[in-house]
């Protein structure tokens, strides 16, 4: 297997990752995301990594890049599922993985990429900072 | 099946069982993790100790490969007094570590790494040894004891 499947579901894109990735898939990964975020112009992404028994350096490298350019790309990323022992273990390794938005299930994740996109759509009809760039995540979100 | 009886420190160290794999390509990397989840399950090492140590094994295996030009990683099961434990033994001929301390620090990286890998691996494990010399190689022990 040379290449983790990505799923479109409207406007998210759900990756779970099933195997030890090597480097190199995961890097593959992460080019294929991106140019699918584009590509798509999806808002957010959601991978499940509750099948991954390890995350290492590299691995927290390519969930954060994943996080920060989707952010570039004008969509959310959500990490899901990670196992008690494999967050253990990275916090003890020294990642903390700033920025990088984590949820306990597919379900919570689902919730907080919709969550996202509800306060882009804009606020109410009287809310006068109303901007239709389809709101970059400023003065308009609502949580 | 004890393969051999050492000596460490005066006391009597039991070697139960010794492996050796190449570890010379990404994929190796992979392997290695997989040998050393397979040995700290034999050893009923708990979830969280398992996963830290297979940890420590991928950061290593991966700076055997890419700073080391490819090496080996000996896997040694160990038996001392009651205790248990595995011994883990990264070893490759490559251009050495010039500035140890520096190496050692989190977040330094002569690559594009995030310089956690030696400084991360030392946090997970028991025992961490680090010898390198420029010109002739690395090799990094490091133990993890139920
Ligand atoms: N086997 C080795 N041979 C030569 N140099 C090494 C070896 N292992 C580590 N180094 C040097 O030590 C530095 C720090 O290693 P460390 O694993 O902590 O970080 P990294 O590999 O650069 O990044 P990360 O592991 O976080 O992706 C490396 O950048 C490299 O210069
Ligand atoms: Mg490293």
């Amino acid at each position: 297997m040379d290449r983790i499947p990505i799923l479109r579901m409207g406007e998210f894109l759900l990756v779970s990752i099933q195997v030890d990735m090597h480097d190199q898939l995961a890097m593959t990964l992460q080019d294929d995301l991106t140019s699918m975020i584009e590509r798509t112009g999806a808002r957010g992404v959601l991978i499940d990594i509750s099948a991954l028994e390890m995350v290492d350096s590299f691995i927290g490298r390519m969930i954060a890049n994943i996080s920060g350019m989707s952010r570039i790309l004008d969509a959310h990323t959500v990490v899901v599922g990670m196992q008690p022992a494999v967050a253990i273990t990275l916090v003890e390794l020294g990642l903390s993985l700033p920025g990088v938005k984590m949820a306990l299930n597919i379900e919570k994740g689902m919730a907080y990429l919709r969550a996202q996109r509800a306060a882009e759509e804009g606020d109410g009809p009287n809310d006068l900072r109303y901007s239709d760039d389809g709101g970059a995540g400023y003065g308009t979100r609502q949580e | 099946m004890t393969c051999a009886i050492r000596m460490m420190g005066g006391q009597v160290m039991a070697l139960v069982k010794s492996e050796e794999l190449p570890v010379r390509i990404e994929q190796d990397v992979v392997m290695a993790r997989q040998a050393v989840r397979r040995l700290s399950v034999e050893l009923k090492f708990s979830l969280v100790d398992q996963t830290k140590m297979v940890t420590a094994a991928s950061e290593l295996a991966r700076n055997t490969v890419v700073y080391g030009g490819g090496g080996t990683m000996r896997c040694e099961v160990l038996i001392d007094g009651g205790k248990s434990g595995l011994r883990l033994t990264f070893e490759d001929q490559g251009p050495g570590i010039p500035d140890m301390s520096l190496a050692m620090k989190d977040g330094w990286t002569s690559g594009g790494g995030m310089g956690m890998g030696l400084s991360g691996a030392k946090r997970l494990v028991n025992d961490f040894e680090i010898v390198s010399e420029v010109g002739k190689g690395t090799r990094v022990t490091i133990t993890r004891w139920k």
